[in-house]
């Protein structure tokens, strides 16, 4: 077991304030929704998705460009899955899709690293919310990128390429996919969403070197070593 | 010692609970929910960092909602937009059918912590308040069930109103909890009947990532579930914790979408 003192909680405290919640949503891209098809309209999904599926990446899992991210105890393997965040510049509360990338700051590319779990029914606290699963990029401007759906995103392991997506694949573009949410939820200053990830990403163990590339925006590059002993400070 | 954390003349203020009155942090002394000529917005005792709720952790809850008791924790997270304070007013949307409250212990966690094994899990509680994590079933999807539209909804988990320290409340694991709903006992349980308790919840959260101060840790709902409507005001309470009032309200912003 590992707590620190008062001191250090007070500052934790204050860090996580500074910044904003990351919201992942998943099943926004026609390839996974393509992929999965009949099996979303079986037991335990009984039907396709309505809304905009979401998830919580929570304080402890961001970190910046060059981070180590440590395996989950007892996993050797973890998915790394590429995505575009939206950052939020202003409170945002049912938008209209008209006008909603108005509300929109800046982009940042993201790594989202889990376990590999083929369920998506229940909410993925083990899978993705370990340390350090959520790397992010440094942020452009949104009125500095064209358009995100003309975007490619390039994940490479080890130098390799090991996915390609284009962010033409949405089923809900940017505008689309903040009204529907801001229609149920508030998105704050600084939180971000970002456009989802295609299921099933690739791979990568401790030793793998794990690069975002995206035209126009720094490579995001990670390392993914084994996870800290138990008691070891990481 | 029962802390809060109030709105007064324009100013947010630290306070405690002295003899049925709050005593703030700059020495005043003012009356509790209109008794005296000060006007007290209650904010939630604490700013939440990281927000874990947990599903179906009751057994007779389970029961109810035709469920199995799970094998390991149903945890879910919520965003600080969810979050509101004692005598909040909460929208129901103007589309639902069903939305029922759903009162909680919530755990304040007060040091940051890995691992922690069960028998030490309470030495990194700061406090315990109640919780009222309000769910609109219609938009129940089976996809990350209980799904964000369900439960990540703005002002639907008002919190308080007191953080009480961990040191003032011996046993956590013995604490009556009721809901009333317009004065009336809807929901009654006890936290004796959780599934997985305090000390396995912080285990078990611990073993999968870093908590830290202000992590807050709703433990779950005992049977009792009813529709609230607009009009109903909303008593969650939980023995030697609080007693948490919340007023359901139209829903202006999404009466039209």
């Amino acid at each position: 077991m590992q707590t620190t003192s008062p001191q250090g909680m007070a500052q934790g405290m204050a860090q996580g304030m500074a910044q904003g919640m990351v919201y992942g949503v998943i099943l926004n891209d026609r390839p996974t929704l393509d992929r999965l098809g009949p099996a979303l309209s079986q037991p335990p999904y009984g039907a396709p998705p309505k809304a905009p599926i979401l998830y919580i990446k929570p304080y402890n899992t961001h970190v910046g460009n060059g981070a180590t991210v440590r395996l989950p105890r007892g996993a050797e393997r973890v998915e790394v899955a590429a995505t575009l965040g939206l950052v939020i510049g202003r409170d945002a509360t049912a938008l209209d899709e008209a006008t909603a990338t108005d509300a929109v700051a800046g982009l940042r590319p993201i790594l989202d690293v889990s376990l590999p779990n083929p369920s998506v029914y229940r909410p993925p606290v083990r899978e993705r919310c370990f340390d350090g699963s959520c790397p992010m990029g440094g942020t452009l401007p949104y009125a500095a990128v064209a358009g995100p759906e003309a975007l490619t995103l390039r994940t490479l392991v080890n130098g390799t390429l090991a996915a390609e997506r284009s962010l033409s694949d949405l089923v809900r573009p940017p505008a689309r996919l903040l009204a529907e949410v801001t229609g149920f939820m508030t998105l704050r200053a600084g939180d971000i969403l970002h456009l989802g990830i295609a299921l099933n990403g690739p791979q990568a163990g401790a030793g793998d070197r794990v690069r975002l590339e995206i035209d126009g925006f720094a490579p995001l590059d990670i390392a993914i070593e084994d996870a800290a002993a138990e008691g070891e400070t990481p | 010692m029962k802390r809060a954390r109030i709105l007064l003349d324009g100013t947010v203020h630290a306070a405690v609970e002295e003899e049925g009155r709050l005593r703030l942090s700059d020495g005043r002394l003012v009356a509790l929910d209109g008794d005296g000529p000060e006007t007290v917005t209650w904010l939630p005792p604490v700013e939440p960092r990281t927000i874990f709720a947990l599903g179906l952790n009751y057994a007779d809850h389970a029961k109810e909602l035709a469920f199995k008791a799970p094998e390991t924790p149903l945890v879910f997270l919520k965003g600080p937009n969810t979050i509101t304070g004692h005598q909040a007013s909460t929208r129901r949307p103007a589309d639902a059918t069903f939305m029922h409250y759903e009162c909680e212990l919530a755990v304040v966690i007060g040091r940051t912590a890995r691992d922690v094994p069960r028998d030490r899990a309470y030495e990194v509680v700061a406090g315990y308040s109640v919780a009222n994590d309000y769910a609109i079933r219609d938009y129940l999807e089976n996809y990350y069930r209980p799904n964000l539209r369900v439960k990540n909804r703005d002002g639907c988990t008002p919190l308080g109103p007191w953080l009480v320290d961990a040191a003032d409340v011996p046993d956590p694991m013995n604490l009556s909890l009721r809901t009333l709903v317009n004065g009336r006992v809807t929901q009654e349980g006890s936290t004796r009947d959780m599934i997985f308790d305090v000390p396995h919840l912080i285990a078990y959260l611990s073993s999968i990532m870093t908590l830290s101060p202000g992590d807050v840790i709703l433990t779950g709902t005992p049977e009792g579930l009813a529709d609230v409507v607009p009009g109903d005001t909303v008593t969650t309470e939980i023995e030697g914790i609080g007693s948490l009032v919340n007023h359901i309200v139209p829903d202006s912003i999404t009466a039209n979408r």
